[in-house]
């Protein structure tokens, strides 16, 4: 995947008149090349912008925004869960002193971390002085940490500019509609001036906040990406508008997310059975809102008081009792984390080096198939973009398509692990077949191992099982692979109906 | 007169940031209003405003302790779709 700059039209379009754009010929990962320096600079160690770096540089949140001014349709504010995982939901609340000392604690522990932000568990621009105090005390005492809040936008206009005092260059805004009549279906009230006002009368005044906040922000010259909430038959069709809106006035990255509804949230959504997209409709949409341009895919959705790696959450060694009996030295934690930091940028750009020797070695092969239809693949990886996971310990799958373009980066589907390397599991075949579910659309699985048991459902269920790559790098195997399909025949079938669907759509 | 905070309450501080008589204070296992401090707003603002921003129904009662924001009222969910929801989940 690339990372593409919103409103670069013409940049994107030269390099895809040249035949190779950095996504279409190998270097999926190499999604930082299409910014400009100074953007790039902002967001290479940033986990959340770059599928290859979210392997390396970790991130935290904390909660330290209880306060909310609007309610959504996809949200509960009653919600209080250790063992979930989704925006929103935090377990323990802290006071900015205590976020404070967490996040020192946390960037000395785990030196990789480059980025705190401050994401709820409510709207951080809705508790301004918890919010801010937080941001003051860490541009001071720890200025080797990048900070970003993520915001519904109400209250952005009035706070732009303290934003722009703080060690903060991106923000994030969650805007799920430019119509208020669409906006009316996910949003029921907003607390404005005193009031709380309902309805399209509360959402026009929402979107007119969020549309000046994010002009302002793009004047000072702070980075904002936005975040949509995809939810079929409200705002999924709208979506596309709302992304050519926000690229043209600026945002320099576009995060399509799919709903999470379960009855069992009590949310809105959940209740009145509002279901998510499915994994191949918000492919679609993606692709339609991106145009000739690459999105944002691997966005993990984390919690509001995650900590660690995208994908992992490491809180529970940082919980309050946890960090009170810790001594930090934070100057000399600096000086390691340096170090440490200086030594994964060398790495990424040795990647990135080799990355570009092999595409430019790669694009006389995906010529050579013309017309051929394109596949979906799924791989399992455990980073360094290599295929290096057993089929069994995936917790999630990197969906890449092949065609005649090359490779690229589709985006990533969780699933509930079947092996956890014994048989204590009762549940292990029931969730193995959540696995084979989770890869639907998908034609092959290319993973380091597998067992005979996953091997042979695969097949049932129409997904090539290949075992072969091991230890290759992604886009390569992916394109043999592909190449082995057009060789054997396996394209002028025609597409399996699992995926028949989506591609008429 | 004065409103008061029942034990639906999130603690999510809301009420506290809004209050103009600094009645709202912290406390286990949530928050509270201060009968003697609480105005109801009156003078300052057409609706109390803890109950404005409120976002847990039945969270805020009135000085006849009837909720200021009845079930549904917030969510838009029907209480009847809730209750029917919760039974489903807890008989899994």
């Amino acid at each position: 995947m690339e990372l593409t700059v919103l409103g670069q039209d013409e940049a994107a379009a030269a390099v895809a008149d040249s035949g190779c754009s950095t996504g279409s010929c190998g270097s999926t990962n190499d999604q930082m090349s299409d910014l400009p320096d100074a953007i790039r600079e902002k967001v290479q160690n940033h986990p959340c912008y770059s599928e290859e770096a979210h392997h390396y540089f970790a991130r935290m949140h904390v909660a330290v925004a209880p306060a909310c001014n609007i309610q959504c349709h996809y949200c509960n504010r009653k919600y209080d869960c250790s063992n979930e995982s989704r925006p929103g939901v935090v377990s323990e609340l802290l006071t900015p002193e205590q976020a404070i000392k967490k996040t020192k604690a946390v960037a000395a522990n785990i030196p990789q971390m480059t980025v705190l932000g401050i994401a709820g568990p409510g709207d951080p621009l809705a508790n301004p002085e918890r919010t801010f105090e937080t941001f003051r005390g860490l541009s001071e005492e720890a200025p080797d940490i990048k900070l970003c809040v993520s915001t519904n936008g109400l209250a952005l206009p009035e706070s732009v500019e303290e934003l722009s005092k703080h060690n903060i260059d991106h923000v994030t805004i969650t805007i799920n509609c430019v119509d208020p009549k669409i906006g009316a279906q996910i949003y029921p009230w907003i607390y404005w001036n005193n009031r709380r006002i309902r309805g399209e009368k509360g959402a026009a005044i929402l979107i007119e906040q969020q549309q000046k906040g994010l002009e302002m922000l793009v004047e000072r010259g702070i980075l904002v990406k936005v975040n949509s909430v995809m939810i079929p038959g409200v705002n999924d069709e709208h979506l596309k508008e709302v992304s050519r809106i926000v690229k043209s006035k600026g945002a320099f990255l576009h995060n399509v997310m799919p709903l999470i509804a379960e009855e069992e949230h009590g949310t809105f959504y959940g209740v009145m059975g509002q279901r998510g997209p499915e994994p191949e409709e918000l492919q679609d949409l993606q692709d339609d809102c991106a145009g000739d341009m690459n999105m944002m895919r691997h966005c993990r959705q984390c919690r509001a008081d995650a900590v660690g790696l995208l994908g992992e959450d490491r809180g529970e060694e940082f919980t309050l009792d946890k960090i009170e009996a810790m001594e930090i030295d934070y100057g000399a934690a600096m000086k390691t984390r340096a170090v440490v930091h200086a030594g994964i940028m060398e790495e990424l750009d040795e990647k990135q080096a080799k990355r570009e020797r092999l595409a430019a070695a790669s694009v006389p092969d995906a010529q050579g198939l013309v017309d051929t239809r394109p596949v979906l693949m799924a791989v399992a990886t455990s980073g360094g973009g290599l295929i290096n996971q057993h089929f069994g310990h995936a917790t999630e799958f990197l969906v890449y398509e092949a065609s005649p373009n090359g490779v690229r980066f589709i985006g990533h589907r969780k699933v509930d692990q079947y092996c956890i390397g014994n048989d204590t599991c009762g549940e292990k075949e029931s969730a193995l077949s959540g696995s084979i579910r989770s890869l639907h659309g998908c034609e092959a699985v290319l993973c380091s191992k597998i067992g005979f048991e996953p091997w042979s459902q695969l097949e049932e269920a129409g997904i090539v099982p290949n075992g072969e790559h091991a230890m290759e790098p992604i886009e390569e195997a992916v394109l043999a692979v592909y190449r082995e399909m057009a060789e054997s025949g396996a394209l002028e079938e025609p597409v399996p109906a699992a995926r028949a669907q989506q591609v008429s759509a | 007169m004065s409103l008061s905070i029942v034990d639906s309450c999130v603690n999510c501080w809301a009420c506290y940031d809004v209050c103009p008589s600094d009645a709202i204070y912290q406390s286990a296992p949530h928050f509270l209003i201060d009968a003697k401090k609480c105005t109801e707003c009156e003078g300052d603002y057409a609706h109390p405003q803890c109950a404005t921003i409120c976002p847990i129904e039945e969270a805020i009662l009135d000085a006849g302790g009837v909720a200021m924001n009845p079930p549904g009222s917030l969510t838009g969910i029907p209480p009847e779709k809730m209750a029917e929801a919760m039974l489903e989940f807890q008989s899994r």
